[in-house]
C-alpha cells in the first residue's frame, strides 16, 4: 500500500504544479474569455490567441483562450457554460451553431457578463443572442465575392476543398463561391477530413478523375498547404485557378510563387485584438463603436505581400 | 450461486477491513478524492463549486458516465466498442431526421432511434460472435461506417451537416421530456428566491434563478449508474458477464450462454450511446455531423481509470462511474483554475497512466498475483 500512496502524490504534485504557477501568473484587472470552435489540429486559430494576447497586454487585461479539443459543439457549449460559471467581465465567442450556442451565449448575457461574437456567424444572430456586437466576415458574402472575381478570371468548372464538413458555416463558403459563378455546387464540395496526406492524395485523385476541373478554392490552411502540394506533384500549379480562404506561411508561400492567385484574409487579428479593446473601453468608460464591424474580406494578392509575409501564421 | 452465504471450507476467510479495501473501485475513490481536494485547494474561488459551475462539472461528468456504464459492462464481458462516439453522432441525425425532416411524432421517432441503435448494436455484437474477429476491428469498421452515414445522410436530404429544430418539434411531446425535461424546478425557484444561489440579472429570464433545475442527463446517469451495478453484482447474469470475459471457453462448458451476454452487452453499449444522444438533441435543438467525436475513447479512459482490466472479467461500474466523474471534473476544473486549455491531453494523460499503475498495484493485492 506504500507504494500505491508513493504513486499518487507524486501524481497529485504533477497535476497541482500548474495550477500553481497560473495562479501566481494572472495580472490584474478585467477578465475576457474567448471561446472558439476550432479543434486544437485547427493551426489558423494561433493567430487569434496572440490577437487577444497583445491586446489584453495592451489594455493590461487578463485574457484566456479556450476550445473544445476535437471541435465538438456541444462540448463548446458546455465550455461557454462553464466560462459563465466562473464570471469573467466579458465572453468573447463564436456562433457556429447557432442552434446549440444561443442558449449558453443568452444565459451568460442575462446573467451581467457581456458577449461579442466573433468570426462566425451573422449580425441577426449575434443581435438575437443578445451580444454587444459581430465582429467578422459574412461567410456566404465572401465567397459570393470570391466567386465573381474567379468567374470574371475565367473558372467554368471547380473544386472546392472542405476540411470542416461538420461546420455548416464554412460551407458556405463553398456556396456562396458556386452562386458567385453560377455554376450548381452538386459534388464539387469535398470532404476532405483534416490529415494533410489524405487531402492531397484525395485532391489528386480528384483531379485527375475530373479533367475539366479549372479552378480550386479551399477553406484555410488546413486543406490549402497539401493542396499546394498536390498541384505541385501533378504539375498543375500555376495553371490552374487556386484561390483559398484564409492566410498561412504556405499559402503566402503560394502566393508569391504562383499557385495560389489570390487569397481571401477575413484578418482574424482583428476578430480577437478588437474584441478584447472594445470590450475594455466598453467597462471602463461605457463606449461602445455603434455597428457590427466587418473584418474582411480582404484579397491578398501578390502585390503588397511583405506586411503579410512577416507576420503569417503570427499576426496575419 | 444463491447460496453463496452459507459458511463453506473451500473459501477463505477475509477481514471485513481488508475486504473493504480490495474493492477494483477502490483507485477511484482515492482518485475522486484526490481530484476534488486539489480543485478546492486552487479554484474555490473560480465558481466552480457554486451552484452553475457544479452543475457544470456534474452535467459533463454525467455525459461520461451515461457511455462508461455501457463500456465498462462491455468490457467486463470482454469486447470493445469503438463505434460508441459514432453511434452518438449517428443517433442524433436520426432523431433529427425522423423527428424534423419527416416529421414524425416525437415519441415515435425517439423509438424508431432507439430500435435502429440497438439493432445496430446486435449486429456490431453478432458479427463478432459469429467471426471470432476482434471487436476491436469490428467496431472500429462501424466507427466510420455510422460516421459516414451521419454525414451523408443530412448533406443529401438537406444539403448541411446540422439539422436544427428538434426542440420545437419535441414541443408538447409525452416522451421527450424523460430525456431534454428538468426535475425538481420548483425547489431550485426557492433556492434562487431564498438567494442560496445566483439569479439572472437581466433579459427574459430576469429573477429565475441561475440553475432552474437538474436536467434528465443526469437522473439518467445515475439511473444507469445504479443498474449496471446491480446488474453485474446482485444477478445471475452479472456472474456470466464476468465469465464471459474472464475466460469464455470455460464459461461456455459450465454452461454459461456467452453469445448471448455478449450480443446483449453490445446492445446495451448502443443503448447507452443513444440515451446520450439523445439527451444531448433534446438539450441543444440540434444533431450535427460531428457530435460525439473521440468519445468512445472518453468512454474507455474513464472505465479504466474506474479500474477495469482491458482483457475483460474484471471491473466495476461504480469505478467506471468514478472514472466518469474524475474526468469531467478534471476537464472543466482545469478552465476554472485557469490552465492553459492546450494542456488538458497532458493533464488527461498523466492521470490516465497515474490511474492505471494505481489500479495495477491494487489488483495484484487482491488477487495475489505477482
Amino acid at each position: 500500500m506504500k507504494s500505491t500512496l508513493k504513486a499518487l502524490l507524486m501524481a497529485a504534485a504533477v497535476v497541482a504544479a500548474p495550477f500553481v504557477a497560473a495562479n501566481t501568473a494572472s495580472a490584474e484587472g478585467e477578465k475576457y474569455i474567448l471561446v472558439s470552435h476550432a479543434p486544437d489540429s485547427d493551426t489558423w486559430w494561433n493567430t487569434i490567441k496572440n490577437g487577444i494576447a497583445l491586446a489584453g497586454k495592451q489594455v493590461g487585461a487578463e485574457v484566456e483562450y479556450r476550445n473544445p479539443p476535437t471541435g465538438d459543439i456541444a462540448d463548446m457549449a458546455r465550455i461557454i457554460e462553464q466560462a459563465a460559471a466562473s464570471s469573467p467581465d466579458g465572453i468573447i465567442t463564436t456562433l457556429a451553431d447557432f442552434d446549440v450556442l444561443k442558449g449558453p451565449i443568452r444565459n451568460a448575457v442575462d446573467q451581467g457578463i457581456d458577449v461579442i461574437i466573433m468570426n462566425t456567424g451573422t449580425p441577426d444572430q449575434a443581435r438575437e443572442v443578445g451580444a454587444l456586437m459581430y465582429v467578422g466576415q459574412p461567410e456566404y458574402d465572401a465567397g459570393f465575392a470570391a466567386g465573381l472575381r474567379a468567374k470574371g478570371e475565367g473558372v467554368t468548372k471547380f473544386l472546392c476543398v472542405n476540411h470542416a464538413i461538420q461546420q455548416p458555416t464554412v460551407g458556405e463558403r463553398c456556396r456562396g463561391y458556386a452562386d458567385g459563378l453560377g455554376i450548381d455546387l452538386g459534388d464539387a464540395m469535398m470532404d476532405s477530413g483534416t490529415d494533410p496526406s489524405e487531402i492531397k492524395n484525395k485532391v489528386l485523385a480528384y483531379l485527375s478523375a475530373n479533367p475539366y476541373v479549372n479552378g480550386i478554392l479551399t477553406l484555410g490552411p488546413v486543406s490549402a498547404d497539401p493542396t499546394i502540394a498536390a498541384l505541385k506533384e501533378n504539375g498543375m500549379a500555376g495553371s490552374i485557378h487556386f484561390g483559398t480562404f484564409d492566410l498561412g506561411e504556405e499559402i503566402v508561400k503560394g502566393i508569391k510563387d504562383g499557385t495560389i492567385k489570390w487569397g481571401i484574409d477575413q484578418q482574424p487579428f482583428l476578430q480577437a485584438y478588437l474584441p478584447v479593446v472594445i470590450l475594455a473601453n466598453w467597462d471602463r468608460f461605457g463606449v461602445l463603436p455603434g455597428n457590427n464591424i466587418n473584418s474582411g474580406p480582404g484579397f491578398v494578392t501578390k502585390d503588397g505581400l511583405t506586411m503579410v509575409e512577416k507576420f503569417a501564421g503570427e499576426y496575419r | 450461486m444463491v447460496d453463496i452465504a452459507q459458511t463453506d471450507e473451500r473459501i477463505k476467510e477475509i477481514s471485513p477491513l481488508r475486504r473493504a479495501l480490495i474493492r477494483p473501485e477502490l483507485g477511484g475513490m482515492v482518485g475522486t478524492v484526490a481530484v476534488f481536494l486539489l480543485f478546492l485547494l486552487f479554484a474555490s474561488d473560480s465558481g466552480m463549486f457554486a451552484a452553475q459551475g457544479a452543475l457544470n462539472w456534474s452535467l459533463v461528468s454525467a455525459q461520461f458516465m451515461i457511455i462508461a456504464v455501457g463500456a465498462c459492462l462491455l468490457m467486463i464481458a470482454g469486447e470493445f466498442d469503438l463505434s460508441v462516439g459514432s453511434m452518438i453522432g449517428f443517433a442524433g441525425m436520426m432523431v433529427a431526421v425522423f423527428g424534423v425532416v419527416l416529421g414524425w411524432p416525437m415519441w415515435l421517432t425517439i423509438i424508431t432511434t432507439f430500435a435502429i441503435c440497438l439493432a445496430l448494436g446486435a449486429l456490431n455484437g453478432w458479427i463478432v460472435v459469429k467471426t471470432g474477429l476482434p471487436s476491436f476491428i469490428v467496431t472500429l469498421a462501424f466507427l466510420f461506417i455510422l460516421r459516414g452515414f451521419t454525414i451523408y445522410i443530412p448533406q443529401t436530404i438537406e444539403r448541411k451537416t446540422i439539422i436544427g429544430g428538434i426542440r420545437d418539434a419535441a414541443e408538447g411531446d409525452w416522451l421527450a421530456p424523460i430525456f431534454g425535461g428538468k426535475i425538481g424546478t420548483s425547489f431550485f425557484q426557492w433556492l434562487g428566491e431564498a438567494g442560496v444561489i445566483e439569479v439572472f440579472e437581466r433579459g427574459s429570464r430576469a429573477g429565475e434563478p441561475v440553475v432552474d433545475g437538474i436536467p434528465m442527463l443526469i437522473v439518467w446517469a445515475i439511473a444507469l449508474v445504479i443498474f449496471g451495478h446491480v446488474l453485474l453484482t446482485k444477478t445471475r447474469f452479472g456472474n456470466w458477464v464476468f465469465a464471459s470475459g474472464g475466460d469464455a471457453e470455460a464459461a461456455r462448458n459450465s454452461g454459461v450462454p456467452v453469445n448471448r451476454v455478449k450480443i446483449l452487452m453490445f446492445m446495451f453499449t448502443a443503448f447507452c450511446a443513444t440515451v446520450f444522444a439523445t439527451c444531448q438533441v433534446m438539450e441543444f435543438g440540434s444533431a450535427g455531423a460531428d457530435r460525439g467525436l473521440l468519445k468512445e475513447f472518453e468512454a474507455i479512459i474513464a472505465v479504466v481509470i474506474g479500474g477495469a482490466l482491458l482483457t475483460g472479467g474484471y471491473g466495476s461500474v461504480l469505478g467506471a462511474a468514478l472514472g466518469a466523474l474524475i474526468f469531467g471534473v478534471v476537464q472543466q476544473g482545469l478552465f476554472f483554475a485557469g490552465v492553459e486549455s492546450s494542456l488538458f491531453r497532458v493533464f488527461l494523460g498523466v492521470i490516465l497512466l497515474a490511474a492505471v499503475i494505481l489500479n495495477t498495484y491494487i489488483r495484484r493485492i487482491i488477487t495475489g498475483e505477482r
